[in-house]
C-alpha cells in the first residue's frame, strides 16, 4: 500500500472519509458556454482568503491608536521584510474582492440565477457584499493617513443623516462627536473582530446553499437543453470544475502580484484632527456613486434635505436589493424583465456615476 | 409722563391709568416710532447742495458715509466749520464756516483732533497721535512749513472725504496700496523736477523680491515704501543708516555683515551697507552667481582677479553650488523611488533639513568667510549623502521587486500551463 493509500485508509477508520468526500466525487456542474460566470464566486471566495491571511500578517505589527498606526503601517511598509508585499496585497486584494463581488452579484442577476429555491443564496450573498462594503470602509481608515481621516469624517456624516437614529449611529460609528483615535480603536474592532465574525457564519451559509441546491443554469440555455436533450453537459466538480477553478484562482493571483509589485499602495501622510480637509477630497471607489449622487443633489428638494432624501434612497435601494428575488412578478410570463431592467439601470447607473465622480473637481 | 428713549428724554402723551382709546393708541405708536428715527438722523443741509453739484464739489451722502469720520459720527462742520443744520448759517462765518481749507493748514486742522489723546481715545484708544509731531520732522513736513505747498499733507495720501482705515484694503494708505499712492507723486517726471530726485522708484520696487511678497504672495508684512521710509515721518535713510532700516527684519545678516571686513571697507569707501549688492528699491532675488566671479556677479564690481576678496568669493559659491547641487541630485532619486511607489517619505522629510541648511549657509555668505559658509553647507551634505543612499536603496528594491514579480509571474503561468494540459488530458 502507498504512503497516500495508508494515510487515506487511516483518516478513512476514523472520520469515515471515503462517505465524506463521495458527494464531491459525484457532484457534477453544468457546463455551457455562460458556466465562466461561475468563476467569479469562487474568485471572490480566494480573494477573502487572501485578506484574511495578509490581514493576520499584519496584525502582528500594526498598531490601533491615533498616535502609532500611521507610525506601525509606514514600519511595515519600509522596515518589516516583505512588509510593503502583505500589505499592498491586501489593500489591492481587498479592491479586486469587492470588484469581483459586485461582478458576481450582477452575473447571478442575469442568469436569474436567484430564482427559487435559490432567494436565501442571494440573500446571503447580497449581505455580504453590503459586509465586504463595510470592511472596505473601516479598514480603510486603519493607516490614519490624511484621506482616510476625511473620508471616514464623511462617510459617518452621510450615516448621521438617516433620519431618527442617525445622530445616535453617527456617534457609535465614531466613539463621540468627532473623529477621533475612540473612532480607529473601533474601526479597527469592527475589521478584526466583528465583521469577520459575522462573515464567517454568513460566507459558510452562502456556500452551503450553493452546495445544497448545486449551480443555477440560465433558464435560456435550460431550456435549449429541455427541447435538445443531447446538449445537456456537464463537467465533474472534482477535478475539471475544480482544476478550472484552480486557473481562475492563479490568474487573479498574477493580477494581484502585478498590481502590489508595481504600484505598491501608498501611505500618504498622516492624519492631522486639526488641519483643513484636502480639496477635491473623494471616497474609495466602490463609494463614489453614492458620494457623487449626494453631491448633485439640491440642498432642499420639496422643503426636505437633500442629503437625508438621498441617504433614505439609497437605503431603500439597498432594501429593494435584498429582497429582489421575493419581489419579482411571478404571476405573468416576462415578469423578470421588470427586474432585468432594474439590474440594468443599477449597473448602468453605478458605472456612470463612478466615473463622473472621477472626472468632477 | 417722560421716558428715554435712545438716550434722550421725551415726553409721552399718557399716563399709567389712562384709559386708551384706539386713535390715541394708534397716534402713540406713530409717535414712538418717529422719534428714534428723528433722534438717529442729524440733518446736513452741505451734502443737499453739494450732492447736486459737478467735481470737485461733488459729494454724495453715500460718499460721504463711507468716509470713516462719518461712521464715527463727524459731519462736514468738523473740519469745515459753519451749521448744516440750518439752511440759513451753513455756510455763515458768524457760524465757524471755513469753506475751502488752505493746503498749508491741512496737517494743522487734521493734528486738532488726531494729536489730541483724550479725543481719539473716544474713538480707537490704539490709534497713535504723534502722526503731526512726526510730519513735522519728515522731508515733506519741513518742505511745507518752508512755504511749499506742493509737498504732500494728510489729504495727498489718505484722501479727503474718502478717508478709510489704513486696515481697509480699499484704503489708499493699506498696504497693498500704499506704493502706488506715493507714485502719485513720486512717479510723476513732471511734478519731481523741482527736487530733482528720481522718478523710478516705483517701477524698481514693483520689479522687486518685496512687492512680490507683498502684491503676488498677499504677505502684509513684506516692506512697501513706508516701512522703510516712515509714514508721517517720511524721509530717505541716509548711507550710515539704511542698514538699521534693513535689519529691521534682517537682523542675523545685518549682524554677520557688522562683524565681517566688508563693514569697514565700505565705511572708508564711504557705501552705504545692504544697498550696494542688493540695490534699494529693486531688490531682486539674490542668487548664489551674485558671490562667485561669473557673470552676473557682484563681487567682481570692487575686485580684481587674484585678490583674497575674489578668492573668498570663488570658495564661497563653490560650497553653495556643491550643496544645491546634492539636494537637486537626492531630490531627483526620491521623486523617481516615489513615482515607483517606494515608499521614501522619511528621506523626503529629511531632505527639507538640507534645503534649510542651504538657506543658512546663503544667510552665513553676509559674514563673507568661506569658513562658516562651509560650516552650514557641511551640516546639509551630511543629510544629503543620507537622503541621496536612501534614494538609491529605494530604487534597488523596486528593480529586487520587479525581478521577484518576474520570476513569479514566470511560475504562475508554468501553473497555468500545467494545469490548462491537465484538464485536457483528463477530458481526452
Amino acid at each position: 500500500m502507498s504512503p497516500v493509500a495508508r494515510v487515506q485508509s487511516w483518516l478513512d477508520e476514523r472520520f469515515g472519509w471515503a462517505e465524506l468526500i463521495a458527494p464531491l466525487k459525484h457532484k457534477t456542474v453544468p457546463h455551457h458556454k455562460l458556466s465562466y460566470w461561475y468563476f467569479l464566486g469562487g474568485i471572490t471566495l480566494f480573494l477573502f482568503v487572501i485578506q484574511v491571511t495578509t490581514g493576520i500578517l499584519l496584525l502582528l505589527y500594526y498598531r490601533p491608536s491615533a498616535n502609532e498606526a500611521f507610525e506601525s503601517v509606514q514600519y511595515i511598509s519600509t522596515q518589516v521584510r516583505f512588509g510593503w508585499l502583505v500589505r499592498s496585497i491586501h489593500s489591492w486584494s481587498a479592491n479586486l474582492m469587492i470588484f469581483t463581488a459586485f461582478a458576481h452579484m450582477f452575473s447571478v442577476l442575469f442568469l436569474r440565477a436567484y430564482r427559487k429555491p435559490r432567494e436565501l443564496t442571494w440573500l446571503s450573498g447580497a449581505l455580504l457584499l453590503f459586509l465586504a462594503l463595510g470592511f472596505g470602509f473601516s479598514g480603510y481608515l486603519l493607516p490614519w493617513n490624511t484621506l482616510a481621516f476625511f473620508a471616514t469624517k464623511v462617510g459617518t456624516e452621510v450615516a448621521g443623516q438617516v433620519p431618527v437614529i442617525g445622530p445616535w449611529v453617527m456617534m457609535f460609528l465614531r466613539g463621540g462627536p468627532d473623529v477621533t483615535g475612540a473612532t480607529l480603536t473601533r474601526f479597527f474592532g469592527f475589521h478584526v473582530a466583528v465583521l469577520p465574525g459575522i462573515t464567517t457564519v454568513l460566507l459558510g451559509l452562502h456556500l452551503a446553499l450553493v452546495q445544497r441546491f448545486g449551480i443555477s443554469v440560465p433558464p435560456r440555455v435550460e431550456n435549449q437543453w429541455e427541447c435538445r436533450l443531447n446538449e445537456r453537459q456537464e463537467m465533474k466538480f472534482f477535478p475539471n470544475f475544480l482544476l478550472r477553478e484552480l486557473m481562475a484562482w492563479y490568474t487573479a493571483l498574477a493580477a494581484l502580484a502585478v498590481l502590489a509589485a508595481l504600484f505598491p499602495w501608498g501611505l500618504g501622510t498622516k492624519a492631522d484632527p486639526f488641519a483643513p480637509a484636502p480639496a477635491g477630497i473623494k471616497p474609495e471607489w466602490y463609494f463614489l456613486f453614492a458620494f457623487q449622487t449626494l453631491k448633485l443633489i439640491p440642498a432642499k428638494v420639496l422643503s426636505i434635505d437633500g442629503e437625508v432624501l438621498g441617504v433614505l434612497a439609497f437605503g431603500a435601494a439597498g432594501a429593494l436589493w435584498l429582497i429582489l428575488p421575493l419581489v419579482e412578478p411571478k404571476r405573468r410570463a416576462g415578469g423578470y424583465r421588470a427586474v432585468m431592467a432594474f439590474g440594468i439601470v443599477a449597473v448602468t447607473y453605478i458605472a456612470s456615476m463612478t466615473v463622473y465622480g472621477y472626472l468632477a473637481k | 409722563m417722560k421716558r428715554t428713549l435712545m438716550g434722550s428724554t421725551v415726553r409721552l402723551n399718557w399716563t399709567p391709568g389712562m384709559q386708551h382709546t384706539f386713535p390715541v393708541r394708534l397716534a402713540s405708536l406713530f409717535f414712538l416710532l418717529l422719534v428714534p428715527v428723528a433722534l438717529g438722523q442729524t440733518r446736513n443741509t452741505c451734502l443737499d447742495c453739494h450732492s447736486a453739484l459737478d467735481d470737485p464739489l461733488k459729494l454724495t451722502a453715500e460718499e460721504f458715509a463711507a468716509n470713516i469720520h462719518a461712521q464715527k459720527g463727524l459731519t462736514c462742520a468738523s473740519c469745515h466749520g459753519g451749521d448744516p443744520t440750518s439752511d440759513d448759517n451753513a455756510m455763515n462765518p458768524k457760524a465757524g464756516f471755513r469753506g475751502h481749507i488752505d493746503r498749508k493748514q491741512i496737517p494743522e486742522l487734521c493734528g486738532k483732533c488726531h494729536s489730541d489723546a483724550a479725543y481719539i481715545r473716544q474713538y480707537n484708544p490704539s490709534l497713535r497721535t504723534d502722526q503731526l509731531s512726526q510730519y513735522r520732522t519728515s522731508v515733506h513736513g519741513k518742505k511745507l512749513a518752508a512755504g511749499d505747498a506742493h509737498v504732500a499733507v494728510c489729504t495727498d495720501c489718505h484722501s479727503v472725504h474718502n478717508i478709510r482705515p489704513a486696515s481697509d484694503v480699499r484704503s489708499s494708505v493699506n498696504p497693498l496700496n500704499i506704493a502706488t499712492t506715493c507714485s502719485h507723486c513720486h512717479a510723476d517726471a513732471n511734478y519731481m523736477k523741482a527736487y530733482g530726485i528720481p522718478t523710478v522708484q516705483f517701477a524698481d520696487y514693483s520689479k522687486s523680491v518685496h512687492h512680490e511678497a507683498m502684491a503676488v504672495r498677499g504677505d502684509l508684512s513684506a516692506p512697501t515704501c513706508t516701512t522703510c521710509h516712515g509714514n508721517h515721518g517720511a524721509a530717505p535713510p541716509g548711507v550710515a543708516t539704511v542698514k538699521n532700516v534693513c535689519s529691521t527684519c534682517h537682523v542675523y545678516q545685518s549682524q554677520l555683515f557688522e562683524q565681517s571686513p566688508h563693514k569697514a571697507a565700505f565705511e572708508s569707501a564711504g557705501l552705504p551697507g545692504c544697498v550696494t549688492c542688493h540695490s534699494n528699491h529693486a531688490i531682486m532675488h539674490p542668487n548664489d552667481q551674485m558671490v562667485s566671479t561669473e557673470e552676473h556677479s557682484i563681487c567682481t564690481t570692487c575686485h580684481i582677479e587674484g585678490d583674497a576678496g575674489l578668492v573668498a568669493a570663488t570658495g564661497i559659491h563653490d560650497h553653495l553650488r556643491d550643496l544645491e547641487l546634492r539636494i537637486t541630485r537626492s531630490k531627483q532619486i526620491l521623486d523617481r523611488a516615489a513615482e515607483s511607489g517606494m515608499e521614501v517619505g522619511q528621506a523626503q522629510l529629511d531632505l527639507i533639513q538640507a534645503a534649510d541648511a542651504l538657506t543658512k549657509a546663503r544667510v552665513a555668505v553676509h559674514g563673507f568667510r568661506p569658513d562658516k559658509v562651509a560650516q552650514e553647507v557641511a551640516a546639509g551634505q551630511a543629510v544629503t549623502a543620507k537622503t541621496y543612499k536612501a534614494g538609491t536603496e529605494a530604487l534597488r528594491e523596486r528593480n529586487y521587486r520587479r525581478l521577484g514579480l518576474s520570476i513569479s509571474l514566470l511560475v504562475i503561468g508554468a501553473t497555468l500551463i500545467g494545469l490548462r494540459l491537465w484538464i485536457r488530458e483528463i477530458e481526452n
